[in-house]
């Protein structure tokens, strides 16, 4: 196919056409304007010889003789192109004729229209020219001469044969000029895609295209393509450079919280095993004092034993819930689809079954579900239901619901109740490891159940925030 | 040697103050057993394996019950029962792992290592004497041991 023909050889078939098309339209018109000038020539000159010959032959007609007249056409013969001539009385008798070869008829007359003195007719027998003869203006006869067009022939195969052989240097010519186009326009154009190739293949940017030496739009399309290059070999680079940075930047971030995470075990663990055990001392030589030497205790020294003890007991609770609270950040999550509705039925039944004789309504919406970490998300709804629970143990009657929303965009799970609540001046500490918005008299605990549900959510990815007033109840609300 | 008095109770303990609760609680409990204390990882070892720089422990005296802590001077009681149970003639000793721990990895490894029981010291002196009673029934009465081979 044409059109998958590499560019020089369409360029070298391009050139070969159009100079072909234009020699041959050349030649053609020179050919045409030749031959129409010279059937004009050849008409004159027919005419005159018929003109002389007529105006020989008009004593003969005359005098009936035809002989004189016979005579008078012969004198044509020198004429190598003449077929026959012949000479008509007017009522139509042929009066003389001449044959150059007797096998051939004379052929039909052209008509001479009224008026005009001759006439003529190109056929395939040559020019047929006839003409009246005249004698002061008056009619006598008809002379004829049919010629043939073999110098006309003749000439146009001269012509047909130069056009062709100029056709021929020229086509050859062209093919001889081809490789100019392939060094110039070609070759450049096939390097310039064999670069865009490589580049594209092995996502090298570091080639080039050779640049060529003139400046046409080539040179200027391999600039650009080169320029291109340089700038999409930057980017890369940079690129390559920012991503290996980051890479470097992430590999170190990974071994530093690695390492504090180790340094936060060993420290969880050490906690665990040495900081509880004067605890027990402490709990356990108070109580040996009380048991063993009650006999010297009063009730004052009783009571303040029994207060060391609480305190003992109290820090060891202490000390396990922020153990619970690093394990909260220690251990890996595993992410399974949930039923966060079943979950927190099964939270309430445990309060149920821990407080029989409250009276609190629970309304927990069906079919909430997520995805997530199933003992870590368990402990965060019961930290947030507890605490509901606890917080309205001030009230005869209360509701609690967990349910889920929609508010702008997002829809968090939320915890609601109709409790003690708290001043919203103070949410920024509600979780605050370790913080409280109320004395341990008036509701028990060590602040860490906020803190806990916070981190169980941001491990999730999630957010936990909350609303309130005092003794208006409080909603927490949480997404995942 | 009577059959009581090779009931003995194995208390591997570091911490002066938990070794005297330990005693005390087992003594509120009225279990009489005699009472081995051990100090740290080493000294546990010698007793119950018999060491050659020591001149060897007693290889008839098969503590009933081995209470462990998990933190101990020179070896660790995590390495002290890997080398019971590595040995023919202690690998079927009670061992209750007897700490203030309750950190996961210490769980699962005592019970990787063939522990019998993990008992977490309450801080509660009243909770630990119940825990030592408890302790004390399942473990000297209750439960029957391997016979020890000469």
């Amino acid at each position: 196919m044409v059109q998958d023909y590499s560019i020089s050889k369409k360029l070298t078939w391009m050139n070969v056409a159009v100079s072909g098309a234009a020699l041959l339209l050349a030649c053609g018109a020179f050919i045409a304007y030749d031959v129409i000038s010279m059937r004009r020539g050849m008409v004159e000159n027919i005419s005159m010889q018929a003109q002389i010959a007529g105006y020989n032959s008009v004593t003969a007609l005359l005098f009936d003789d035809s002989a004189s007249a016979n005579n008078t056409l012969s004198g044509l013969s020198p004429a190598t192109n003449l077929i026959s001539a012949g000479i008509y009385t007017l009522d139509g008798q042929l009066f003389a004729a001449f044959r150059r070869d007797p096998r051939i008829p004379a052929p039909a007359l052209p008509a001479i229209p009224s008026g005009q003195m001759e006439a003529h007719r190109f056929d395939r027998n040559g020019l047929v020219l006839a003409r009246r003869i005249v004698l002061e203006g008056k009619p006598v006869g008809l002379i004829y001469i049919n010629s043939d067009l073999s110098p006309l022939k003749g000439r146009v195969k001269r012509y047909a044969l130069i056009a062709g052989a100029v056709l021929a240097v020229s086509l050859l010519a062209a093919f001889l000029i081809s490789p100019v186009f392939r060094r110039s326009i070609s070759h450049p154009i096939g390097e310039l895609a064999q670069v865009a190739r490589v580049v594209s293949r092995d996502k090298n940017y570091s080639v080039r295209a050779a640049p060529i030496r003139n400046r046409d739009e080539l040179a200027q399309l391999i600039d650009t393509f080169n320029g291109m290059l340089s700038q999409i070999q930057e980017r890369d680079t940079a690129l390559r450079q920012a991503h290996d940075q980051l890479e470097a930047r992430v590999t170190e971030r990974t071994r530093e919280l690695a390492a504090t995470n180790k340094e936060l075990e060993t420290f969880a663990y050490s906690v665990s095993h040495d900081l509880r055990a004067p605890l027990r001392a402490i709990d356990g030589f108070s109580l040996a004092l009380i048991e063993d030497f009650s006999d010297r205790l009063d009730a004052a020294g009783r009571e303040n034993l029994e207060r060391v003890r609480r305190a003992a007991q109290r820090m060891s609770g202490l000390i396990d819930d922020m153990l619970n609270l690093s394990r909260v950040t220690r251990s890996p999550i595993h992410h399974e689809p949930l039923d966060l509705s079943r979950m927190a039925r099964s939270v309430v039944e445990e309060l149920r079954q821990a407080e029989p004789a409250r009276s609190v309504e629970f309304v927990i919406e069906d079919g909430l579900t997520a995805t997530g970490d199933s003992p870590l998300l368990r402990a965060a709804l019961e930290n947030l239901l507890r605490n509901s629970w606890k917080y309205t143990s001030g009230h005869t009657s209360a509701k609690i619901e967990f349910g889920r929303i929609q508010s702008n965009g997002k829809s968090p799970f939320f915890v609601r109740d109709d409790g003690a609540g708290f001043d919203p001046r103070y949410a920024g500490r509600l979780f605050g490891a370790f913080q409280r918005l109320h004395t341990d008299a008036e509701f028990p605990g060590t602040g860490v159940g906020l803190a806990t549900v916070q981190r169980i959510i941001h491990r999730h990815g999630g957010e936990v925030w909350a609303e309130g007033a005092v003794e208006k109840g409080a909603t927490f609300y949480f997404t995942l | 040697m009577g059959i009581m008095e090779n009931r003995v109770i194995l208390l591997v303990e570091d911490n002066p103050d938990d070794e005297a609760l330990t005693l005390r609680a087992l003594k509120k409990n009225n279990i009489g057993n005699r009472v081995v204390v051990a100090r740290d990882g080493a000294e546990a070892l010698d007793f119950l394996l018999g060491r050659e720089t020591n001149g060897g422990g007693d290889p008839n005296i098969a503590p009933q019950v081995i209470l462990l802590d998990l933190k101990l001077p020179k070896v660790d009681g995590l390495e002290v029962l890997r080398q019971l149970r590595a040995n023919e003639r202690t690998k079927y000793l009670p061992v209750v792992i007897l700490t203030s721990s309750n950190e996961e990895q210490d769980l699962l490894k005592g019970y990787g290592l063939g522990a019998n029981s993990y008992v977490r010291k309450p801080v509660d002196f009243n909770q630990f004497s119940e825990a030592v009673r408890q302790l004390g029934l399942y473990w000297l009465v209750l439960n029957e041991q391997v016979p020890a081979r000469r």
